[in-house]
């Protein structure tokens, strides 16, 4: 009987801090609304900045140097894992706790919209605003759901693509242009062109580009898929033409932007389309053999340049916040002309504000800036959805089908349409 | 047992065939040693590639040539770097401490249980035995979402304990399943043998029982050490910058450029996890498996 | 060896099935029992609060989310809404495959969603499981025999056999990505040039090689500790009485390895049944390498309630296979090792 007893006891002390726990937080996975985004906002103190992490050692000097001007509003500097999928779990997480203890985010940018729906993000207005005349149009969008900005934009990036000067005497414009010169490619025995193809968020870029290079768009205004129509089936179409014609070589179809870029400097390709840091490493890396034979353009479109898919960081400050008006002023130090080269020149970051783009100094240190200044001029941002895990699947899973030859682009595009509607139907 | 007799038996017999044997055993031997042969290398073979690449300059990361090339330090200096906020040094001790906190308890509570469930007889056994093994049927991935929370609102997040805790809980299952099925086959006869010569209970489990299950407790441990080494789910949101483990940091290596993937600098620190948790094993198995279990069994 | 003392077997309680235990001498019987269970309560009290608080608080709160709709969006505000209780619609949704329809409603999830790859996921996951499973088996097996050899640089060996385990997943998920890169190492050593992780066989060899590779020394360490604990003499008198080494393995060995080994198969298909990280960092899940694991956490980042049905759904997988594995196969090691030591005595 007592043995019974004590099990009994045992099993529910367990049962019991089962239930306690539930108590305070049963709704949170379920939970829609947000902080109160009227509350603290006059509030100051010291703030935590969260990100991934700092590659270059850009954050945690800039952090010091705001720290030695703001003694009672110190910021702690806490750093999250290299990959961008943890890092959104872990902001998730501390939102749904609804944890003070993460003040400021970087916030990347196909979660802006996700953030902002759930009522996570500070709307940056009224007291909140930020000046953003100074930055790329492109950019602002991409920070912006439903017409409110939700974050600062931190960090930008587009795609260039690189070419072989030694082979290729003007870089083409157009897509058209590109493919033509593949005989080059074919009597160099090498590949013509690669993108990132293998099935991950890269694909998704990659095939936003195709599409919105030829006209398409996957969005509408009312953030609805578009996918059915004749521009973006030429965009795919491109790409799946390329990859079945062996423009584009097969092994394209395992790459990210490493095995991309590795290829490219080992010689193995005329045309790469890659983000900038391509550019520092292939001019300097050991192994490089295409130090004084890289050429840099714009993407290729249809008439003229092509639209290069956003990348880049927003800053945003959580709605679970209670020292607002400093988070504020945080971001506008972040994005202030001095902060925004200090980040160029100290870690390669693309800056947001136009004007750093015609910067003498800057373009002697980063050559690729006006080419990227172009790229990010005509880029759009990865669809603008707080639906984007759902929609990014979707792309990526029938994009890599219709490249690959699985399934002709007319279906890819038909079944992506439909899973992205089925996605914004809700439950 | 019938095994003693027959031994007496054999040692009789075993003259006769003595000859004969000789040569098939030489023919067992090198079959044994080519065995092993393929074992180490199927073994080792990737974890050299590791090395190689550990070794290699980063600038020639791709470089496909079989012995090393390009040999640099460099990658193991930027593991322990500490000015680029790398924490590598800090979270080798924190992988350590809950790996040896996590398997001196799940030890612990594991023999309890397993002690339990193979010798006494009680009620709900077959119940307890179900949910413990029930204990290891639930995706991994979707218990951190309820345990963040769960955490959170006892404020221990970025504590030991909330990586040490569910640590246990992985572990433990597995533990308590290998000593009860090791304990089922122990004599306990022997156990029976000591008390009568006037050892308490206790004694008699400490000194008789124990020894003899020193290569289970053992492997449970070398089980249990490694599977918590290993954690990375639970411990890459539930860790803080002073508590992460080695393998939280090993994720957070990142290269000198954003997109850079920095496979030189993470095999370095694979290596430079792996080599001692290895010495430390073949140290112990000496010391610890051969040591007891000649000096119980014989 | 102590024969002398064969014990008396003590009266099964009340609860029946369970085998005969031996229990410490003294005092009467039905005191006996009723002190072995409080002993038995305190010993196992520790245990199963531990896996109270992280595992069973968990499932309850996953069970209870499952019955609540995901949030959804208010067009007029652009904001998520809570999404109320749902019945069981989110089980439903999984098993018939059946997603949200733009007019309200379902329809049959078109490919590209996740709800679309749940019972090829389940397929994907079994084939790994069973594939993986197989072959560690065998290895592990064979591994451990040689272990269990006396010969020169053995401890060399049981150190090595470590290595691939004792490299953190996430290192070795990078390592093979590495190896298997279409210019890594592997296609140069065997001059082919296979697209490893861009097709789908050898997407899903990559898979399991990598998963074999790293899992097989825990097998080997398990089969190793059973095969230490029979005792030297047995295999000495078998061949005295002509045994030929394959009657040895199939009349000693596999039968007193056995309770080990059911624990290591165990123990391996559940963590098989979850596989995740492997795939999840070497091919994405793509080229139908995406097994249940992945499209859990898929489906997490895009709504918490229909993971958790998922989760669930997972769960009842996997305590299926195990309880067919335990009743069918004799994996209960109570039950088990009972029957041996009866068999030995």
């Amino acid at each position: 009987m007592k043995a019974k007893l004590t099990a009994t006891a045992a099993l529910m002390m367990a049962g019991a801090l089962a239930l306690s726990a539930c108590g305070g937080n049963t709704s949170s996975g379920t939970t829609a609304g947000g902080g109160d985004a009227a509350a603290n906002l006059d509030g100051r103190g010291p703030i935590t900045y969260v990100q991934g992490k700092d590659n270059n050692n850009v954050v945690r000097p800039l952090v010091d140097k705001w720290n030695a001007a703001h003694p009672n509003e110190k910021v702690t500097f806490k750093e999250q894992t290299d990959q961008a999928d943890q890092q959104h779990d872990d902001l998730v997480q501390h939102f749904q706790a609804k944890d003070a203890g993460y003040d400021v985010m970087a916030v990347d940018l196909v979660w802006t919209a996700e953030f902002a729906a759930r009522g996570w993000l500070q709307p940056l207005k009224d007291k909140m605003a930020i000046d953003t005349a100074g930055m790329l149009p492109s950019t602002v969008t991409g920070a912006s759901y439903q017409g409110t900005l939700y974050a600062a934009p931190e960090s930008s990036d587009g795609g260039i693509l690189y070419y072989r000067k030694d082979l290729v005497p003007t870089p083409p414009k157009t897509w058209d242009e590109m493919m033509g010169m593949c005989s080059i490619a074919k009597a160099n025995n090498i590949g013509c062109y690669a993108g990132q193809f293998s099935k991950y968020e890269g694909l998704t870029v990659n095939a936003a580009e195709a599409i919105n290079s030829a006209g398409g768009s996957v969005l509408d205004k009312d953030g609805k898929p578009s996918l059915n129509t004749a521009e973006a089936k030429t965009g795919l179409e491109n790409v799946a033409k390329a990859y079945a014609d062996g423009n584009i070589p097969k092994e394209a179809i395992t790459y990210q932007e490493e095995q991309g870029r590795q290829a490219f400097q080992d010689g193995k390709l005329l045309f790469h389309r890659n983000w900038p840091y391509l550019y520092n490493l292939a001019t300097t890396e050991g192994s490089s053999t295409v130090k004084d034979k890289l050429g840099m353009t714009a993407l290729p479109g249809t008439d003229g340049p092509g639209a290069s898919s956003l990348g880049g960081h927003n800053v945003g400050v959580s709605a679970y916040s209670k020292n607002k008006a400093t988070a504020a002023d945080f971001l506008k130090f972040i994005t202030s002309e001095e902060s925004q080269r200090f980040f160029a020149t100290q870690g390669s970051l693309a800056p947001v504000l136009t004007k750093l783009y015609e910067d003498k100094e800057l373009v002697a240190k980063l050559p690729y800036l006006p080419v990227l200044k172009t790229s990010i001029e005509n880029a759009v941002p990865r669809p603008v959805t707080p639906f984007y895990p759902a929609v990014t699947k979707a792309i990526q899973e029938n994009a890599y089908s219709a490249i690959k030859g699985e399934k002709s682009v007319d279906s890819a595009l038909s079944d992506m349409q439909k899973s992205i509607e089925s996605a914004g139907a809700g439950s | 047992m019938s095994t003693a007799t027959a031994a007496s038996t054999l040692r009789a017999e075993q003259d006769k065939g003595r000859r004969a044997s000789q040569n098939r055993e030489k023919w067992v031997q090198s079959r044994t040693y080519i065995s092993a042969a393929v074992i180490l290398t199927w073994c080792l073979a990737p974890a050299y590639w590791m090395v190689v690449t550990a070794f290699r300059d980063v600038g020639f990361t791709y470089d496909t040539s079989l012995l090393p090339t390009h040999v640099t330090l460099d990658n193991f200096n930027t593991a322990f770097d500490t000015s680029f906020g790398n924490r590598f040094g800090q979270a080798l001790l924190n992988s350590v401490f809950i790996g040896v906190v996590v398997t001196a308890v799940s030890l612990l509570i594991g023999v309890f249980a397993a002690y339990a469930l193979a010798r006494l007889n009680f009620r709900f056994k077959y119940l307890v035995l179900g949910f413990i093994l029930g204990a290891s049927m639930f995706p991994g991935v979707a218990l951190i979402t309820p345990l963040f929370q769960l955490f959170t609102n006892i404020g221990w997040i970025g504590t030991y304990q909330a990586l040490i805790i569910p640590n246990i809980s992985f572990v433990l299952p597995l533990t308590v399943y290998t000593m009860t099925s090791f304990f089922r086959e122990m004599p306990w006869e022997l156990e029976e043998s000591a008390r009568v010569d006037g050892c308490t209970q206790g004694q008699a489990f400490r000194k008789v029982i124990m020894p003899l299950a020193a290569p289970a407790i053992f492997t449970t441990a070398i089980l249990a050490f490694i599977s918590s080494w290993n954690e990375f789910l639970i411990a890459s949101q539930l860790s803080s910058d002073k508590t992460q483990p080695v393998t939280v940091a090993i994720a957070s290596f990142a290269g000198a450029q954003p997109n850079q993937i920095p496979y030189t600098a993470i095999m370095a620190a694979g290596t430079i996890v792996t080599v001692p948790l290895v010495i430390l094993v073949l140290v112990f198995q000496r010391k610890i498996v051969a040591g007891l279990t000649a000096g119980a069994v014989k | 060896m102590a024969t002398k003392l064969g014990p008396t077997p003590v009266k099964s309680p009340a609860s029946g099935g369970a085998p005969t235990h031996h229990g410490p001498k003294g005092v009467g019987e039905d005191n006996k029992i009723l002190s072995q269970g409080k002993w038995a309560a305190w010993l196992l009290a520790p245990t199963v609060i531990a896996l109270g608080i992280v595992i069973v608080y968990p499932i309850i709160s996953a069970i209870m989310m499952s019955f609540q709709k995901d949030a959804g969006l208010d067009p007029a505000t652009g904001l998520f809404t809570a999404g109320g209780p749902a019945g069981i619609q989110n089980y439903v949704n999984w098993i018939a495959q059946q997603c949200s329809a733009p007019g309200g409603g379902t329809l049959a999830c078109p490919p590209g969603t996740l709800g679309a790859q749940f019972w090829s996921a389940t397929a994907t996951t079994f084939f790994f499981t069973i594939v993986t499973v197989t072959l560690e088996t065998v290895l592990g097996f064979w591994m451990a025999m040689i272990m269990a050899r006396t010969f020169k640089g053995r401890s060399l060996v049981r150190a090595a056999v470590l290595v691939p385990w004792a490299i953190p997943t996430a290192v070795t998920a990078k390592l093979w990505l590495f190896i298997f890169a279409f210019e890594g190492i592997a296609n140069k050593l065997f001059n082919t040039s296979i697209l490893w992780t861009g097709s789908e066989w050898p997407a899903k060899w990559a898979v399991i090689i990598a998963d074999v590779w790293k899992t097989t020394p825990f097998m080997a360490l398990l089969i190793l500790a059973g095969l230490q604990m029979i005792p030297a003499e047995v295999y000495e008198a078998a061949k005295v009485d002509g045994a030929t080494a394959w009657q040895r393995f199939r009349m000693i060995t596999l039968p007193l390895v056995k309770p080990a080994l059911m624990v290591a198969v165990l123990f391996r298909t559940l963590d098989a049944l979850r596989m995740f990280d492997l795939p999840y960092i070497l091919t994405g899940g793509a080229n139908n390498t995406t097994t249940l694991s992945i499209l859990v956490i898929n489906q997490i980042r895009q709504g918490f309630n229909a993971a958790a049905a998922l989760s669930t759904i997972t769960f009842v997988i996997i305590f299926l296979v195990a309880f067919i594995f335990v009743r069918f196969l004799g994996a209960n090691v109570v039950e088990q090792s009972g029957a041996t030591g009866k068999g030995k005595k």
